[in-house]
């Protein structure tokens, strides 16, 4: 089996994200960049997949600026086979997105993609889906859980209302929740590594994909700052004043 | 405008977060229709009827709907999306995983987790966990978007009078089916829908300890929640999490127990109206955001706080 991974370089979680004042967007100069959290599951679970001797091949895709290349050489370090960065200037949205990785799995034909259920800038949650509709394919979306059958995958979701299992048929897009896997720390060897494995770049025209924006941000700001209140030094200081002065019990 | 909104159901109840997109719904226009796809739906329909605002209910009722399968939901919609201009679903799980599909296949952005419509093109929404709020301008024809309830007061649930129409299911994909569910069972409220959260982190040390917090919740007819690191140590199954990348509330009351506040979890909780922080650090950033903070070891508070209510409601 062949898996296709796609992982996105974002604002690393850790970092206090500011709005740029004239509000034209956030704050990235000098910040800190990494992989999208739940690609670096996305990835886990490739590898896992391959060390059980149920896949063959792991290919890494990431998209956007020439840097996303730092992006997949850690996920080269992490045990994909080889990278392919669609590279473009241009903001590229869930549905560009979408079409671009179609256009690369046109070209690699796998049995498997995962992807990461959502990107921590943008917290859209979105490209998995559209990506499985534009192949016509299966989805297992928030997945905590994936059994290999024959043609066809158990997913087990993370749904509103506890865990939900269905099965799908190969091929078919997976998108990973958090407690699907916990991701291995790369090892230094790992990383010089993953230096010599190949990295092919390609240009949106050449998989002939429009990116154009369909959405316009016409402004970014922060949210009105919740106030902290005051300290309470007793368990019924606290239970009166809820009573009594928020009239929340 | 004519607006579609894709019902969230479990085939017997229309769940409450259909009535926060339906008042979306209602700031963009007042022709409205709620689409139900399910199997033995009817008391959904039935329901979705009666809901203030609503001009027509559409029912689609076949056995590969019974279970919201996004394949087979989003086909279904895309059959009738002609006849809209806005297509709405419920920010959840199951809005997640059909209506991006459903954007896919139309050709067009989906737009998610709307806090504020602005205009019938423009909407607010939240990005980097909530840090920031973006304004985004829709220029395709079609508006797809997913609704965070907590952002908007649910509509009325009875006394309206809908026409229900019966619609043609599309054929089923077959590439998909439901196996087994495991639902957490509880009589408590839902998290999204309770008016008192009271949640645990990892400061609970072991899923055994949530009961002080379950007898506590019971008190209070609250919710029970978690953090992410609680639910990743198995203290309590993964739909207690609130944050980021679990379940949006903002409750009249959210008590946060044993948790340190990280963004991740304050972007799914700093809306609710009051917040009350039990830590034993008083550095713990969750204080930066709490009305009332106690720092004490929530192990000699929490008994404490269920015998108060005892006393509480023995005074009436
Ligand atoms: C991609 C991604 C997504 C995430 N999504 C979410 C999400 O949706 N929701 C979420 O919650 N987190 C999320 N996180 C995780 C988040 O960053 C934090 O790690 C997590 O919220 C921490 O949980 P916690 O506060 O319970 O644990 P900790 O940060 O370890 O805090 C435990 C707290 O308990 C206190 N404590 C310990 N013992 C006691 C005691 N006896 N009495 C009183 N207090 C005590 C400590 O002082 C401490 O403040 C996400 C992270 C990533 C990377």
């Amino acid at each position: 089996m062949k898996i296709l991974v796609a992982v996105k370089r974002v604002v690393d979680y850790n970092v206090k994200v500011r709005a740029k004042a004239d509000g034209s967007g956030v704050e990235t100069a000098n910040v800190k960049m990494s992989m999208n959290p739940f690609d670096e599951i996305a990835i886990e679970e490739a590898v896992r997949l391959q060390e059980a001797g149920k896949a063959k091949e792991i290919v890494a895709v990431s998209l956007g600026v020439a840097a996303c290349q730092d992006t997949l050489r850690t996920a080269l370090a992490m045990g994909a086979d080889r990278g392919i960065l669609v590279e473009t200037d241009v903001e590229l949205q869930p549905l560009a997105v979408a079409k671009l990785l179609k256009a690369v799995v046109d070209q690699e034909q796998p049995d498997l993609i995962i992807l990461g259920k959502q990107a921590i800038d943008d917290d859209a949650n979105q490209t998995g889906q559209m990506l499985a509709a534009l192949l016509g394919w299966a989805q297992g979306t928030f997945a905590s859980r994936i059994e290999i059958g024959a043609g066809e995958i158990n997913v087990t979701r993370e749904v509103d209302g506890g865990l939900e299992t269905i099965a799908i048929k190969l091929p078919a897009v997976v998108t990973s929740d958090l407690r699907l896997n916990e991701p291995r720390f790369v090892k230094l060897p790992n990383i010089m590594k993953a230096k010599k494995k190949p990295l092919a770049v390609l240009k949106p025209a050449e998989l002939g994909v429009d990116v154009a924006p369909r959405l316009v941000t016409l402004k970014v700001q922060e949210p009105p700052k919740r106030q902290a209140g005051i300290k309470v030094d007793t368990v019924a200081i606290l239970v009166d004043k809820l009573r009594n002065e928020a009239h929340v019990i | 405008m004519s607006i579609l909104v894709i019902a969230e159901h479990d085939n017997a109840v229309l769940k409450a977060a259909t009535l926060n997109t339906i008042t979306a719904a209602a700031q963009l226009g007042s022709d409205i229709t709620i689409l139900v796809a399910g199997q033995g739906c009817g008391a959904v329909a039935e329901a979705a009827a009666q809901v203030i605002g609503v001009k027509k209910v559409l029912v689609a009722d076949a056995p590969h709907y019974a279970n919201q399968l996004a394949e087979n939901v989003a086909a279904l919609v895309v059959s009738l999306a002609g006849s809209y201009s806005h297509i709405l679903a419920p920010a959840t799980a199951a809005g997640k995983n059909t209506l991006p599909r459903v954007a896919a296949l139309l050709d067009v952005a989906q737009i998610s987790d709307v806090i504020k419509v602005e205009s019938v093109n423009t909407f607010v929404r939240p990005i980097y966990a909530g840090n920031v709020l973006a304004t985004v301008q829709s220029k395709d024809g079609i508006k797809v978007m997913t609704v965070r309830g907590t952002a908007f007061p649910a509509a009325t649930a009875t006394g309206g009078f809908a026409t229900v129409e019966a619609v043609a299911a599309v054929a089923d994909a077959g590439v998909s089916r439901f196996v087994s569910q495991q639902l957490t069972q509880s009589n408590r409220p839902e998290l999204t829908a309770a008016r008192i959260i009271i949640s645990g982190g990892r400061g609970m040390g072991n899923g055994d300890n949530f009961k002080l917090l379950e007898e506590v919740a019971d008190k209070l007819n609250a919710a029970v929640g978690a953090s992410r690191a609680a639910v990743d140590a198995g203290f309590v199954p993964n739909d207690y999490q609130v944050g980021q990348t679990g379940k949006v509330v903002a409750p009249d009351l959210y008590i946060a127990v044993g948790i340190s506040g990280a963004i991740q979890h304050l972007a799914g909780m700093k809306d609710s109206k009051v917040i009350v922080a039990i830590n034993k650090d008083e550095e713990a950033p969750i204080f930066q955001v709490a009305d009332y903070g106690l720092v004490a070891d929530l192990f000699v508070a929490i008994p404490e706080l269920s015998r108060e209510l005892d006393q509480l409601k023995a005074a009436g």
